[in-house]
């Protein structure tokens, strides 16, 4: 029958590409950029570290390589959107789109080739699973108990009070969307490299667009991720398992459980924020709002 | 050193010329991206740009610019509206799909009657569909205030997951031999969305498109809803204070562009794609967004912007075939022409000056 540990570690493993991509925007947010782009950068960690994996035979390279991809394509919205102030919106969609594109042309030559095999770790889960789980408390650390998460947060609250003090709100915000970046690329990689064990066009499937939602649903904190994130990873498990027992809904319909638990959880997320006395619920004061000094 | 000195307007001149610089970035970046993958990059970009319309298999491909662009401009049409209060509707490709779902029942329901009332009956069950998906995330922003992006992104893949469920399910030709996919409504007279004019690819949605275009204008131009739209999009308080009321804004411009995006969807599966099938959805809905941007949100621009994108899908398809380029080189034409364009956008909003050392 179906053992409880087993299933809680199928769960930890559905929720690890969401877990790492939402960490990321939770930091890139948490400075005050709303990069919706994660989809984009997820993809393309996704094939470069797929690929990287392949070529060198270590799955370790791939996700050291997909995490380089990944900030490399968030250096491209950096530059859109803290030098050439462009709209945060629309170059995270742009994003989203282009490397959607770039990982089809490039990934062309890889389908249909194996993933090399990687040794798991204690409870023979992947090492990266483990290594998702000990970045919720390393996150929430940096972003409440040290100086430079205080002055990141600072510049996502009010950017022109940081900038008065002296601190590099451009600055914060670009290491900020790199990480965001990284983490994205290391969560597209464990999808192709450690789920899949394959390259497949589209293979991320919304797994950004998700992460986003549940940035929203932990109220900005990294515990709430963490939730969100296993809350995600529950719903795709328990989908799969009515599959795989063949119970008499189609496919199709299980499928779009994770996308319709994703709204679901949205709305109720925002309307608590909506109807709690907090105004604005906890939504960093300067999300999405480019900063130009004049001076 | 220099500086960026914020203008009190958007420059005019600029408005035209970034859009046209980011075509030419686009064509350039690309040349190199060419190059570097081992294409010659003069052929390709020739082969993108210009031989659909001028090239030997022009009288092919030219019929088909207006066959790509109708949906693309319908659909862009729409969007702008919302974008330029500040609505961001993307989820289009979900309602694409399921207003050609929508208006692919109907047409399966009356089968095999005839009658002059079956397509237009269509038109409006498709519009109706996209516009009911797109009320969706209207809805749950107004009671909810939940995001309008997440929540219609989200339909995307759940209205995908309809499409192939349909496909395999509940609109499944009962004489396609056990193949997934509806009927193929080409080939049933009352409901099939036929070319109009011989020769020029011109269906019913081209006409709509143009329709659209011409709607659009009015309403952003002449009428007092479009006035609301941009003082919503430009000064959302002050907006307020002049008695716009934002729920209504946001069901308008959900709604108006889901129905925009359902028409076009009905349009295709009733014309070019002539049935449901899993793979129904083709990403119009997206390139849309580009085309929009494009456009710089305006009619006019949107009309243009759409012909240049449907030229780069043509123009796609006949390098696959020439040069065996890959099919994803549009895909990253598309979203280099948005990056080109969202950064030479700075030079509307800004001017370059000279840093004045004290």
């Amino acid at each position: 029958m179906i053992d409880p540990l087993s299933v809680f570690l199928l769960l930890l493993a559905a929720a690890t590409p969401i877990l790492f991509a939402a960490l990321g925007e939770l930091i890139v947010e948490r400075a005050g950029v709303l990069n919706l782009g994660v989809e984009g950068m997820m993809i393309t960690g996704a094939l470069a570290g797929f690929a990287a994996a392949h070529a060198t035979g270590s799955p370790i390279i791939g996700f050291v390589a997909a995490a380089i991809a990944g900030a490399a394509t968030a250096m491209i919205f950096a530059a859109l959107t803290q030098f050439l102030l462009a709209n945060q919106v629309a170059s995270g969609l742009a994003l989203t789109l282009f490397g959607l594109g770039l990982a089809a042309l490039f990934g062309k030559p890889l389908e249909g080739i194996k993933a090399p095999p990687m040794t798991p770790g204690p409870f023979r889960v992947n090492w990266i699973v483990w290594l998702g789980l000990l970045m919720v408390p390393v996150v929430w650390w940096f972003l409440n108990r040290t100086r430079p998460g205080l002055i990141l947060r600072g510049v996502g609250e009010n950017h022109d009070a940081a900038h008065a003090l002296g601190y590099s709100v451009r600055g914060v915000r670009i290491a900020a969307i790199g990480f965001g970046g990284a983490m994205a690329g290391i969560g597209g990689a464990f999808i192709s490299i450690a789920t899949v064990l394959q390259w497949t066009e589209g293979m991320t499937a919304g797994a950004g667009w998700i992460a986003l939602a549940i940035v929203v649903f932990s109220n900005w904190s990294a515990p709430g991720v963490l939730a969100g994130a296993w809350l995600f990873g529950g719903v795709t498990v328990l989908q799969l398992r009515l599959q795989a027992a063949g119970v008499d809904v189609p496919v199709q319909l299980l499928s779009m459980a994770p996308y319709l638990a994703t709204i679901f959880v949205l709305v109720l997320i925002s309307a608590r924020q909506k109807y709690s006395r907090r105004a604005g619920g906890t939504a960093p004061g300067s999300l999405g709002q480019n900063f130009h000094a004049l001076r | 050193m220099i500086r960026l000195v914020p203008r009190a307007e958007a420059s005019a001149a600029w408005q035209f010329a970034t859009p046209l610089l980011a075509v030419l970035a686009t064509m350039l970046t690309g040349g190199l991206l060419f190059a570097v993958m081992g294409y010659d990059p003069v052929a390709a970009i020739r082969t993108i740009f210009w031989d659909p319309l001028f090239g030997m298999a022009s009288s092919y491909s030219r019929p088909q610019l207006l066959v790509k662009a109708a949906p693309l401009i319908l659909i862009a049409s729409g969007l702008a509206i919302g974008f330029r209060a500040g609505i961001w509707n993307i989820g289009a490709e979900g309602q694409y799909i399921i207003g050609g779902i929508t208006g692919a029942a109907v047409a399966l329901a009356a089968y095999p009657s005839e009658g002059m009332w079956i397509f237009p009956a269509m038109v409006i069950a498709g519009a109706m569909g996209g516009w009911a998906w797109g009320m969706i995330p209207a809805l749950l922003r107004n009671w909810f205030g939940a995001s309008e992006i997440l929540v219609s992104l989200m339909l995307v893949y759940v209205a995908e997951r309809v499409a192939a469920w349909m496909a395999f399910g509940p609109m499944k030709n009962p004489e396609g031999f056990g193949f997934p996919g509806s009927r193929n409504l080409q080939q049933y007279p009352a409901a099939a969305n036929p070319e109009l004019i011989a020769g020029t690819g011109a269906h019913w949605g081209v006409v709509a498109a143009a329709a659209a275009v011409l709607v659009t204008w009015f309403l952003m131009s002449r009428h007092i809803r479009g006035f609301h739209i941009r003082a919503a999009g430009l000064a959302p308080r002050a907006a307020r204070f002049a008695g716009v009321r934002p729920g209504t804004l946001v069901a308008f411009c959900l709604g108006l562009s889901g129905a925009f995006a359902g028409m076009a969807g009905l349009f295709e599966v009733a014309g070019p794609a002539g049935q449901i099938t899993d793979s129904f959805g083709s990403g119009y809905g997206f390139t849309a967004i580009i085309v929009a941007f494009l456009g710089r949100l305006n009619p006019v621009g949107i009309l243009l912007a759409g012909l240049l994108l449907a030229l780069t899908y043509i123009g796609g398809e006949l390098a696959q075939l020439t040069l065996q380029l890959p099919a994803a080189t549009v895909q990253v034409f598309q979203g280099m022409l948005l990056f080109f364009l969202l950064g030479f956008d700075l030079l509307t909003r800004f001017r370059i000056a000279r840093r004045i050392t004290a």
